[in-house]
């Protein structure tokens, strides 16, 4: 197989996710009624950029094969936290701004240390660290309320040079220094060789722990920046189990849709990037469409459905029926 | 055990003892210790009233919990649990409404529909090869999004007919609680199923290998769709005494229950990655449960300090005994 040909099927899940969104985001600017502007493109990627930032740290997690179901209540944490600190001079807000993203990281890692050190399985670990987290985000805000430094929220909601949204540049910043970094660093090999296979990683001498560990504390970090910035776009910080599930829950169908296996060992996150952004385009789609709200949640669960359903068709290329069972 | 004679007693009864699984055993020590620090707190927490009345909170939490443990022991899990849980609950009052026949068919209904998702769950997980974690979050998407449609997302205004009401709140034994009756009732099936039926010795087989048990001539993907089935219509029936119990559903009123039916199940032994458990571990782990949610609420601790602790009440029991052997 040539060089680029190697290249083109390790990137098909992303390259696959980037037209889906390209796709579902014409039809939506050429049916939006106010039309294809930059005040749209503005408002469409404020939201999206929320679940990217997500999708982002889950899809870390699932390439090493583990999940984390803690993601959206990290994000209503830090949410709620933010709302707390990031306020008063430049200085405090520089300081709040790194509290927020310290404590996300903390969560992660402790996320990551009882998944590596206590051996118990990612799922019951997170929900578990989850309903905790959530429980300190209700403490810090028993009722919706606070507010945040609104010359940084507005900075990082707008747009620079009149064009171009900045929350887009935020995620393309946080793409370009945390993840491609991470995906060609030893460790991060270890952690697309952890997910392909455990067994192999650990027989091949790969750093398996320290991956996995790094893996669990990046998402806690991408989380939270994930919730300073649905503090810049809401100006307040609420405590809603209801939402901070529906992050979680929508994280992994971004995940899905960008191409990431849930098997682990393949996939990026930048296809988890493009898949948050065709997920919302696609939810946002009912209302260029004029479908009344209450339908919203159950097309996305379709949508999350159909998507997960996809990956069904590699049966029908199985020879030999016992690695249904693989 | 069956190499020791019967005509020695002595060594018998070490061989029973040496049969209790050790977190069976730890489940129930630490029912004792909650017993004796509730009772240092309350002097009515040690009295029948009060401990019949927390066996009827728990009944609701077992027969879900039955259904988990199912899933649990192919080496699968049932996240959808939270909304099928108010699908058999919204559905079952709907029916209701109908007049004479909606409530006779009322508690049936809800199963029914609950059934019908567990049983999309099983075709996800058995013929589709969908990991389970993600098809059960999938479905359980779609049930929101169904209710929600249909809700309005308001509660709904039916009420539960009158035989849900009897079924949660009644006493037809004098002294004891039909939900607990009710509860015992499946229990009894549900050992007798895993113990003494070719279904039951299946779910075991499949979740310690399904590869040798598929070469055994067992069908596993029939025994998975159906536990999936099972677990589904547990759930909803546990949402039908719920709606019985408060006298009508109500939205999100399943959200409490997914973390307590999976902690219930692996405190109590059960491996999480299937194969190995027993009923006995199961009922002790939920009875663990509610006595703790019971005295943390005994105690006054609020909404968020509740989950925090539970939360970290979980992964410190899980830590001590419920970790993957290496």
């Amino acid at each position: 197989m040539t060089e680029w040909r190697y290249w083109l099927a390790e990137q098909r899940g992303t390259l696959l996710a980037i037209g889906i969104f390209v796709a579902m985001f014409l039809i939506y600017a050429t049916n939006h009624p106010a039309g294809f502007s930059a005040n749209m493109v503005q408002t469409a990627s404020n939201k999206a950029t929320l679940l990217a930032f997500v999708a982002m740290a889950q899809a870390i997690v699932v390439i090493t094969a583990g999940i984390d179901l803690s993601v959206g209540m990290i994000l209503t944490l830090t949410n709620c936290l933010a709302s707390w600190i990031v306020v008063g001079t430049a200085t405090e807000t520089a300081l709040g701004v790194l509290g927020v993203l310290g404590t996300g990281l903390v969560c992660g890692m402790i996320n990551g240390a009882i998944v590596i050190f206590g051996r118990l399985q990612p799922i019951v670990t997170t929900i578990a660290t989850g309903a905790m987290y959530y429980g300190i985000a209700l403490m810090l805000r028993p009722n919706p309320g606070g507010s945040v430094n609104e010359t940084l929220a507005d900075a990082l909601t707008g747009r620079l040079f009149g064009v171009l949204p900045t929350s887009l540049v935020a995620l393309a910043a946080a793409a370009l220094l945390i993840w491609v970094p991470y995906s060609r660093s030893v460790i991060g090999r270890a952690a697309f060789a952890t997910g392909s296979s455990e067994v192999a990683a650990y027989m091949s001498g790969a750093p398996i722990r320290a991956a996995k560990f790094a893996a669990y504390t990046l998402a806690g970090l991408l989380s939270a920046v994930g919730g300073l910035f649905l503090t810049f776009f809401s100006y307040t910080g609420e405590a809603a189990y209801a939402s901070g599930n529906a992050y979680t829950l929508f994280s992994i169908a971004a995940v899905v849709l960008g191409g990431v296996s849930l098997m682990g060992g393949r996939g990026s996150a930048i296809g988890a990037i493009f898949g948050a952004l065709a997920f919302r385009t696609i939810g946002d789609l009912l209302f260029v469409f004029d479908f009344d709200p209450l339908w919203q949640p159950l097309f996305q669960g379709l949508v999350l459905m159909l998507a997960v359903s996809i990956g069904a068709f590699g049966l029908l290329r199985v020879r030999n029926r016992l690695e249904w069972f693989g | 055990m069956s190499e020791t004679t019967a005509s020695r007693p002595a060594p018998r009864g070490m061989a029973m003892l040496r049969r209790i699984d050790p977190a069976v055993a730890a489940s129930f020590g630490c029912i004792l210790l909650l017993l004796l620090v509730g009772s240092l707190y309350s002097r009515s927490f040690l009295s029948p009233d009060y401990l019949l009345q927390q066996l009827k909170v728990a009944s609701f939490l077992g027969v879900i919990a039955t259904g988990m443990m199912l899933v649990i022991l192919l080496g699968q899990i049932d996240l959808s649990v939270p909304w099928v849980v108010t699908t058999g609950a919204m559905m079952a009052c709907a029916a209701a409404a109908h007049g004479t026949t909606g409530a006779v068919v009322a508690i049936p209904f809800g199963i029914l529909c609950g059934a019908a998702i567990g049983l999309l769950n099983g075709i996800g997980v058995a013929y589709l090869r969908i990991p389970s974690m993600i098809i059960t979050l999938a479905t359980n998407a779609v049930a929101q999004g169904l209710m929600v449609a249909y809700t309005g997302g308001f509660s709904p205004q039916d009420s539960a007919s009158k035989a849900m009401r009897y079924l949660a709140t009644g006493n037809a034994v004098p002294g004891l609680p039909n939900a607990v009756l009710v509860w015992a009732i499946i229990g009894a099936v549900a050992v007798w199923l895993l113990s003494r039926t070719t279904f039951g010795r299946a779910i075991y087989a499949i979740g310690n290998r399904e590869r040798a048990a598929y070469l055994s001539g067992i069908d596993t993907r029939r025994v998975t769709m159906l536990a999936f089935a099972l677990s589904g219509a547990l759930s909803a029936f546990g949402g039908v005494l719920l709606a019985g119990y408060a006298s009508k559903a109500a939205q999100s009123m399943g959200d409490a229950y997914l973390l307590p039916s999976i902690a219930a199940v692996v405190l109590g032994g059960t491996h999480i990655l299937g194969g190995r458990g027993s009923y006995l571990g199961t009922i002790a782990g939920v009875i663990l449960i509610t006595l703790l949610q019971s005295i943390l609420s005994v105690m006054q601790i609020s909404e968020a300090g509740r989950q925090l602790i539970y939360g970290a009440v979980i992964i410190l029991m899980l830590l001590i005994y419920g970790r993957q052997k290496a």
